[in-house]
């Protein structure tokens, strides 16, 4: 019977991510308006630096302050799909597992981040020229996967927590920013260990690994007992 | 039909109780009594017409009836079930269309009958039952919901009702927007879903129209009921 139960919520999980995803197919909205967007922030912070230099130096955190600024967009306009017509409210009286809801979202959120992340990367590369290093691989794919599930969490929760609420569109940079600052400091430290940009070693960037995995798994867990709640009242 | 409750593997309705069954029911909003004191019985497979002033109580009364709404006092069980302690089973089992239809803009008229089934398990079988029952084969279940019309997309909420096989449907304002041939069509719904076992509340101001569909109709005053004589 639990197994049953476990199976059934894998795949509602599964439909809630594929509809999301399908949704932004349609929509197009991360091709049209997010990605060109974040490599805007990314080339205005270039022209701000000014200097080859100092603009590879901080090259990965720029690359991840465009990622949070992207990820508001993104959570805000996952939420709007949902509150446009109700559906939100919908899932909610029929009953559907909160646990679920907040899974499915997290996911197609967390795909949709992994695609801006490669291309704001890509981005990078070209505009700010760091070496890449073979050796730093490992490490680099690492911080993209933990990275984008702790902000595709985080995001979901916040975005939930936001979706009912008037003038959400300024409370959730004001709810999100303060949270998502270790996944700033680590995925910055992590990339430049990766890449050399301060000449970090490539073992110094594992430990930020580590955090990262924390956070990730702390907003898991607090998402998966919380969002219910949040999205009931 | 019986029930099973998937978290606690009980049985909660053997389809003998009726579908509504509320009895003394208070409920508030923001310290406010929105419902008080209510009485009622409503039989499976009735068409029940909620009417009254704005204000008095009708939508509370279908969100109540949805597990939407928390007790402050009295007991209330629905489809058999008691609206606190089997919410969720509850929610599964009853369907709500209320202002908003609750669909996705960018997904077609099929797509979103598909999604819904799949929160229920549905299979694609029902899925084209649920279509061909609403008048939505064809071309029209490729259509994007933001390109349809009002009926279309009302007809496309209830054919998501049908999908995930709601017992109790709760109809707040269901005409609203529409045009005369799509009033129509959608009495004629609400008889199918009749007919084929299913209890439907519909709240309206419409009353010539709804009194004409439903088999007993309720006045809702002040958060009470006031059942009507010959109702």
């Amino acid at each position: 019977m639990a197994e049953r139960i476990r199976w059934i919520r894998w795949q509602r999980t599964r439909a809630i991510a594929a509809k999301d995803l399908r949704v932004e197919l349609r929509g197009r909205v991360l091709l049209n308006q997010v990605i060109p967007f974040s490599v805007l922030v990314l080339v205005l912070f270039g022209f701000a630096v000014d200097d080859d230099g100092i603009a590879q130096r901080v090259a990965p955190g720029l690359i991840w302050m465009a990622t949070l600024f992207s990820l508001l967009v993104m959570v805000q306009r996952t939420f709007a799909v949902e509150a446009a017509d109700g559906a939100l409210d919908s899932l909610r009286v029929a009953g559907v597992d909160p646990t679920v809801i907040f899974w499915g979202k997290a996911m197609a959120l967390a795909v949709q981040l992994a695609v801006l992340e490669i291309v704001l990367f890509a981005a990078a590369i070209i505009l700010f020229a760091p070496t890449l290093r073979v050796s730093g691989v490992a490490l680099l794919t690492a911080t993209w996967i933990v990275s984008t599930a702790g902000l595709a969490l985080v995001g979901t929760l916040y975005g939930g927590l936001t979706a009912g609420i008037q003038g959400r569109e300024t409370l959730l940079p004001l709810l999100v920013f303060p949270v998502v600052a270790p996944v700033l400091i680590g995925a910055t430290r992590a990339v430049e260990s990766g890449l050399g940009t301060t000449g970090a070693a490539v073992s110094e960037g594992w430990p930020w690994i580590g955090l990262l995995t924390v956070f990730g798994a702390a907003f898991a867990a607090g998402g998966t007992l919380a969002f219910g709640p949040l999205i009931d009242d | 039909m019986t029930s099973v409750d998937l978290a606690a593997g009980t049985t909660v309705d053997d389809g003998s109780r009726p579908a509504v069954e509320l009895s003394d029911v208070v409920a508030v909003i923001g310290g406010f009594p929105v419902l008080a004191g209510v009485d009622l019985r409503v039989e499976r497979g009735e068409i029940v017409l909620f009417h009254g002033p704005n204000g008095a109580g009708k939508t509370s009364l279908l969100r109540l009836c949805a597990g939407l709404l928390p007790l402050e006092r009295g007991t209330g069980t629905i489809l058999g079930m008691d609206v606190v302690d089997h919410r969720d089973e509850l929610r599964r089992r009853v369907g709500l269309v209320a202002h908003a239809n609750g669909l996705y803009q960018d997904l077609t008229v099929a797509e979103n009958v598909r999604f819904w089934a799949s929160m229920v398990d549905a299979d694609a079988s029902e899925v084209d039952g649920a279509l061909d029952r609403m008048g939505l084969r064809g071309r029209l279940a490729d259509a994007p919901i933001a390109r349809c019309s009002a009926g279309q997309r009302r007809r496309t909420a209830l054919a998501c009702l049908v999908v995930r096989r709601a017992e109790l449907w709760l109809l707040d304002e269901p005409h609203a927007a529409l045009d005369a041939a799509a009033r129509d069509q959608l009495d004629e719904i609400i008889r199918a879903a009749a007919a084929s076992g299913a209890t439907v509340l519909v709240a309206s101001h419409e009353l010539e129209r709804t009194m004409a569909l439903a088999t007993r109709h309720v006045e809702v005053r002040g958060g009470q009921i006031v059942e009507l004589p010959g109702g």
